[in-house]
């Protein structure tokens, strides 16, 4: 154990100790000691090499948020580091644990404006959760040690280590015996006792509670905690856009995601509830539309595990900083037993079904059904034989890129499960879905992973089909909701700025070609009656298969709380406006 | 570490309220560049800013001023970064409160003892005096420092420099870095550089 060691071996065995098992990265001047290092523990620590060092962010990010576990992506200075931006701000948007491995110059050389030198710590600071520049090899077991810990725990999310060339290049003998030392991080992960108490007897004294469930709930593994916890009060749960998969769709207490694109009966319950617990959601402002009117009538409990959350946006009367899991499992404990509950889940019945009824008035996914003479292929066509074939396959996992694809399979898919359907939400960054798909897959080669894409999200990053092709998965689909334009943004000129379609059509290559020229199966569908048989013959295909499904151009997402509106006045049809 | 940033009045937009808000920082590379840009991301305006050792080694201490009615999210949002051990808006608390300042001065034989006998009023120090001009030295609290300086201006102000504020709570309350850390153990925290 006491021989030397180079700095770039040192980070290779740093990076096992931790369970680290794939990297996705570029190679470059910079950060080569890596690669020549990386390769004598390539059994242990596979590399996968992306075609642009964004896409191996994005699937480190589509691995981090599959399994739990941290997503490492690696750049080398200048422009392989500069590429990494976008994943770390998204990662930082949505929480998740990502490490991005950097190499910088020579240290005698820093400041200098050397070849490739660019300030990557300077630049990553406002989208990282914590950063460091290292120049000499033995920081280096404490530094990766420190920042998987940072990463990982807490409030998760991105870290980035710079290493210089000289500090992999040097020798030393590494001392892994080290102990963290951070006096200003110790994040709070048990709720205090109090708050618990006064937010159960709040929870069961209520007459219209309501749960709101967020990306904190899938990240501490608390789903099997929150559907107890529901069950044994009989609340109702509103999934947000992350927290999709922390409670089972099918479940007679989900009743669906609330917002700018959540249905009507949703956000109607949240205007009408008396109180509102929100486990591990933020209160983005895509949920709650003008926050001055959002949940007018609501007693508000809010846990999270970032006390900087809370009170951000929405006025908070309990709060409860903490771990979703350890919360809820203490919150169950405050409860009484199923009889003295038995007014509560009286009370229930009537809430539910007051719920459901306005469900039915206002419907949800129905309204996509609804048959206009003139249009070819509906898109709703398209996700319906999703859904179906995809729930009688079974072992699925969707990952969606940004627009209005993303909301239409956020509403007409179903998820049952954590981690299964994975989106880029905070940041909204068109071109997350074919890389962060590739990150699944690798994690899951069991399921069959769907890459749900808008025409224009997917020309951002499909050069990764090749990285798919060299590595040998077969367990990824994608479908392109092709509509010949920037749907969202054009939804945006149709609805609010009088159809002036300012640099929102779109043209493309033919994508079932592309997808042959990068040696995949490539279908077009261009009717309804086509639509199954390309989504069997994608399962019946031992490897990855790209369907161009070419929609009906000008479809809209419903319904729609236009920005600044209170989420009560969602409309629901041009006509409406 | 020592540093000090400080904006002409001119520039400041005195419609805000002014907050002193103190913290305790682990000492590392970038923590001040960290501090600040949360700051900035939120586009308030620093008034001042003094850094310098704790009582405790490796733990800095930071006294900030800024100019803004929404301080209680940035106090709260500090906390995220990594090396911040503790923050508290002091504005409202018991505290003592004290700047420096340099001045040199433009002196003639005339105006000298003029100048000398007003340091002596306001307990400031001469402490280098050349041919035309010379250096005062005054400690005090902002306000004292602000009019003594406003007394000094008609002489003729060459160059100046200011600390910025430091602020320190007063009796039993406030925060002593040592309670917040353990004491250091062999080879914990590599200064990283
Ligand atoms: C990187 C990036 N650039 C721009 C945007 C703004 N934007 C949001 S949705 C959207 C349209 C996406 O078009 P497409 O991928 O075709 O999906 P569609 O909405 O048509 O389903 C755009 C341009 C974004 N979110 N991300
Ligand atoms: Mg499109």
């Amino acid at each position: 154990m006491s021989e030397q060691r180079t700095g770039a071996q040192i980070m290779c065995e740093a990076l096992i100790r931790e369970g680290v098992e794939v990297m996705f990265g570029v190679p470059g001047g910079a950060i080569m000691p890596f690669y020549y290092a990386m390769w004598e523990y390539r059994d242990k620590l596979r590399h996968v090499l992306c075609r642009h060092e964004q896409g191996g962010g994005h699937a480190a990010e589509g691995y981090a948020r599959s399994t739990g576990k941290i997503g490492v992506c690696i750049g080398t200075s200048g422009p392989g580091t500069t590429n990494l931006v976008t994943p770390l701000a998204d990662a930082m948007m949505d929480s998740t644990p990502l490490l991005a491995i950097t190499g910088q110059v020579f240290s005698h050389l820093l400041g200098k404006d050397a070849f490739q030198e660019t300030d990557i710590v300077g630049i990553t600071m406002p989208v990282t959760k914590h950063n460091y520049l290292v120049k000499n090899v033995e920081d280096l077991p404490y530094v990766f040690k420190e920042a998987i810990h940072i990463a990982t725990t807490g409030r998760p999310g991105p870290v980035l280590i710079d290493i210089t060339k000289d500090a992999m290049i040097a020798k030393t003998v590494p001392n892994w015996d080290v102990k963290l030392h951070l006096p200003g991080y110790k994040p709070t992960y048990t709720g205090n006792r109090r708050q618990i108490r006064e937010a159960a007897e709040m929870l069961i004294n209520a007459k219209k509670p309501l749960i709101i469930s967020g990306n904190g709930v899938i990240m501490s593994e608390a789903a099997p905690e929150l559907r107890e916890f529901a069950e044994q009060l009989s609340i109702p749960v509103v999934t947000t856009l992350h927290g999709i998969g922390s409670f089972p769709e099918d479940h007679p207490l989900s009743i669906g995601m609330p917002g700018m694109h959540g249905w009507v009966h949703v956000n109607k319950a949240i205007q009408e509830c008396d109180v509102l617990f929100n486990i591990g959601a933020r209160f983005d402002d895509r949920v709650t539309g003008k926050v001055s009117t959002f949940a007018p009538n609501a007693k508000v409990i809010h846990v999270d595990i970032d006390p900087s959350e809370i009170g951000k946006n929405v006025k908070v009367q309990v709060p409860i900083v903490g771990d979703a899991k350890q919360v809820l499992q203490a919150l169950l404990e405050e409860l009484p037993s199923a009889q003295e509950l038995s007014e509560l889940h009286s009370r229930m019945g009537s809430w539910i079904s007051h719920i459901r009824e306005m469900q039915s008035k206002h419907q949800t996914r129905q309204q996509y059904f609804k048959r206009d003479e003139n249009v070819v292929l509906p898109p709703a066509d398209v996700y319906a034989a999703l859904s179906k074939t995809m729930n009688e396959r079974g072992n699925y996992r969707v990952v969606t890129d940004v627009g209005q694809h993303q909301m239409w399979a956020a509403q007409l898919l179903d998820y049952y499960r954590p981690r299964t359907h994975i989106t880029s939400g905070g940041a909204g960054t068109m071109g997350f879905a074919v890389p962060a798909a590739m990150g699944v897959a690798i994690a899951h080669p069991e399921d069959t992973v769907w890459a749900i894409c808008g025409d224009g999200g997917f020309q951002m990053t499909n050069q990764e089909m090749a990285t798919i092709i060299q590595e040998g998965i077969k367990n990824i689909k994608i479908a392109v909701i092709n509509n010949g334009y920037l749907g969202m943004v054009r939804q945006w000129q149709e609805l609010f700025e009088n159809k002036r379609y300012s640099g929102t059509p779109l043209s493309g290559p033919n994508f079932a070609k592309l997808a042959e020229a990068y040696y995949w199966k490539g279908i077009t569908v261009e009717r309804p009656e086509d639509v199954q048989a390309a989504i069997d013959e994608a399962y019946a295909t031992d490897g990855p298969v790209l369907i161009d499904f070419r929609v009906e151009r000008e479809v809209n997402v419903w319904p729609m709380v236009p920005q600044g509106a209170s989420i009560g006045d969602a409309i629901t049809d041009v006509s409406e406006l | 570490m020592r540093f000090a940033l400080l904006r002409p009045k001119s520039l400041r937009s005195s419609a805000l309220k002014k907050h002193t808000i103190v913290a305790l920082v682990q000492d590392r590379p970038g923590v001040l560049s960290r501090f600040v840009g949360l700051i900035r991301r939120r586009g308030f305006n620093i008034e001042s800013l003094a850094v310098g050792h704790s009582e405790t080694p490796e733990i800095s201490r930071i006294t900030l001023v800024v100019e803004s009615d929404h301080v209680e999210q940035v106090v709260k949002q500090l906390y995220r970064l990594i090396e911040v051990i503790k923050v508290s808006d002091v504005t409202d608390d018991p505290t003592v409160e004290r700047e420096m300042v340099l001045v040199k001065i433009h002196s003639t034989p005339t105006t000298r003892t003029d100048i000398i006998s007003l340091a002596n009023v306001f307990n400031a120090k001469v402490v280098d005096i050349g041919t035309n001009s010379m250096i005062v030295e005054m400690t005090g609290a902002p306000g004292k420092v602000e009019n003594f300086i406003d007394v000094i201006r008609p002489f003729g102000i060459k160059e100046m420099m200011r600390t910025g504020r430091i602020a320190m709570v007063r009796g039993a309350r406030g925060h002593q870095a040592s309670e917040y850390v353990e004491a250091s153990n062999g080879h914990v925290a590599q200064p990283l550089n």
